[in-house]
């Protein structure tokens, strides 16, 4: 990672070339584990973005004065002030989410995509790109976590947004799209369903940028074409 | 295109996969045979759900993947792993559980890793288990045998349970397999439970047993035939045999005895043709035999300690999981040498 790269290409990173959950697998943990649902999934990625965007931004103004040797626990111990921070936060205002999803908002901690962040990124580049950084791989994650989300409340169980109040408030109560009535698949909503998810979502990826290549080297061929095609006919 | 089913060496055998799979189905006419006679209706409905579905995905994902379809489908490889999963279904189940159970097997199961020869785990099973986890309820219903019914169900009976959707399936018709019976019979002795159970024991035991035979002659035809070899039916229906005369040999009154063990359930189905899959089985003979094993120890600790009544489909997928390991571990010596390389050690 140099510090030269420009914000179109962090966030380009971040949303889509390097994204966290698609292309560096990282945090798998939490993504399989709390995406049964689209507020699930964006409760917690809501947590991750704050916790990212606050570690990249802490890590990146000490990283002038942390010695290489300890650089490590220092994250750490930034990363996990964070997150306790996101679990207070998640206590005092959306309480009910907060017990849904339980031990994974305090494992944001081991959550591989910030100290990744932390130390591939942030302590090597300034403040502002280390925050666009942290903001932009986690809109990466999220996104990665809501469509997830999506996916298996739709297919498991029929519907979409289901119990958004818990994190919009009583306003958000019938924003539930019941798509099947009187239905479930208990596979999607368990474990293996989110791996399989997991694997169509990272397929998908690879369909579009084999696409995009393919695109793109067409364009290259298109362009040079008119002058290569004039030959000189040598014969008859 | 052939399989090599057997480790070196290699002789030329005039036995194609699609000749190879049709022998395989031939031999599961007999099992099928029964289970209509003694069940009714439903397994045929089913297996021909399951072909007819099967075949369409097939088809289907193959001309997604840019692949011609036709070689695929002639090979009938599709087929069995649908009549294997009609099969393995429980009779009446509604028609959409078939035709889920068959798209989970052939699209996810088979092609997203590859095709045939490349899938890691039987899709017939991966799709059963599926299906067992995700519909609990429809998957447990299994019909009560013909002989125990007044009037047996009717092919139009059959028909309405299938598509008319679970909720038009007359409870009458289903009751718990002797498996789940056993299972769930609570703090009855097991010599209790065999005596004063409402539902004459004794019948649906049999008819149990009567399938559990067809389903092995099948396989002894396909042993006969040498579609594949003895080593891992007799080892997991040996260790099976071992395990359950153990335990029933020291508490007959929790455990079930051997022949509950052998003769119900998907046992003899699952010996001869789940676990002889040449694709997701270990290789060498050695190997098959370590495999049979662990299929037959699985499938006991699940059957009596699991919160499954059986378990062939759990038993065979976790050790597909192992087949490489083991086949790592169990490779024949090869000719001109001294002793067979066995694991990293050798390995230089």
């Amino acid at each position: 990672m140099s510090a030269t790269k420009s914000y179109q290409e962090i966030t380009a990173d971040g949303l889509w070339n390097n994204n966290p959950a698609l292309v560096q697998l990282l945090g798998l943990c939490p993504l399989l584990a709390v995406t049964g649902s689209v507020v699930n999934a964006l409760g917690l990625g809501i947590a991750t973005i704050l916790v990212l965007v606050g570690s990249n931004l802490s890590v990146s103004m000490i990283r002038n004065f942390v010695p290489e040797q300890v650089r490590l626990p220092a994250f750490v111990m930034i990363i996990a002030s964070f997150v306790t921070c996101a679990e207070l936060l998640m206590q005092a205002f959306t309480y009910e989410l907060y017990l849904i999803l339980g031990i994974f908002i305090p494992l944001i901690v081991t959550n591989c995509v910030i100290l990744g962040r932390a130390d591939a990124f942030a302590s090597k580049n300034p403040i502002l790109p280390a925050v666009t950084d942290g903001f932009m791989m986690g809109i990466g994650f999220t996104v990665v976590l809501v469509l997830l989300g999506g996916m298996r409340e739709l297919i498991g169980q029929g519907t979409l947004f289901e119990n958004m109040q818990l994190l919009f408030g009583p306003m958000a109560a019938n924003w539930k799209i019941v798509v099947f009535e009187d239905y479930s698949f208990l596979f999607a909503i368990l474990p293996p369903g989110a791996f399989v998810g997991m694997g169509l979502l990272i397929a998908l990826k690879n369909i579009v940028d084999g696409h995009l290549k393919a695109r793109a080297e067409r364009n290259k061929v298109d362009e040079p074409k008119p002058t290569v095609d004039r030959r000189v006919r040598v014969t008859g | 295109m052939a399989f090599i089913r057997v480790s070196s060496p290699h002789l030329h055998r005039p036995l194609s996969t699609s000749k190879v799979m049709q022998t395989v189905i031939l031999a599961t006419l007999p099992g099928l045979a029964a289970l209509t006679w003694l069940f009714g209706w439903g397994s045929i409905i089913n297996v021909l759900i399951a072909s007819v579905s099967g075949l369409l995905f097939e088809a289907l994902i193959l001309k997604m993947r840019g692949r011609n379809p036709l070689p695929a489908l002639k090979d009938n490889s599709a087929l069995l792993t649908c009549v294997l999963l009609g099969i393995a279904l429980p009779p009446l189940a509604p028609w959409w559980l078939v035709v889920t159970g068959t798209f989970v097997a052939i699209v996810i199961a088979k092609q997203l890793y590859g095709g045939l020869g490349n899938n890691p785990f039987n899709p017939a099973m991966v799709a059963y288990a599926l299906l067992l986890i995700s519909f609990p309820v429809e998957m447990t219903q299994w019909v009560t045998p013909a002989a125990l019914l007044d009037s047996s169900v009717s092919l139009t009976q059959s028909l309405s349970a299938v598509f008319g959707g679970a909720v038009n399936a007359p409870d009458a018709f289903t009751m718990a397999t002797p498996l789940d019976g056993f299972k769930h019979k609570g703090a009855l002795m097991a010599d209790e439970y065999w005596v004063q159970n409402g539902f004459q024991p004794e019948k649906v035991w049999e008819a149990w047993a009567t399938a559990s035979i067809a389903f092995m002659l099948g396989g002894l035809y396909l042993l006969w035939k040498r579609i594949f070899t003895w080593h891992t039916p007799v080892a997991m229906l040996g260790t099976l045999f071992v395990l359950s005369l153990l335990f029933y040999g020291t508490d007959a009154s929790n455990y079930a005895s051997p022949m509950v063990h052998l003769l119900s359930g998907a046992t003899m189905f699952g010996a001869f043709f789940i676990a002889t899959d040449p694709v997701t089985a270990a290789t060498s003979n050695k190997g098959k035999i370590w495999f049979g094993i662990g299929i037959g120890v699985l499938v006991y600790v699940i059957r009596t300690w699991g919160n499954y009544p059986d378990a062939v489909a759990f038993s065979v997928l976790l050790m597909n999981f192992a087949a490489p390991f083991i086949d790592y571990y169990t490779q024949p010596r090869s000719f001109g040498h001294n002793k067979a390389r066995k694991g990293i050690k050798n390995e230089k």
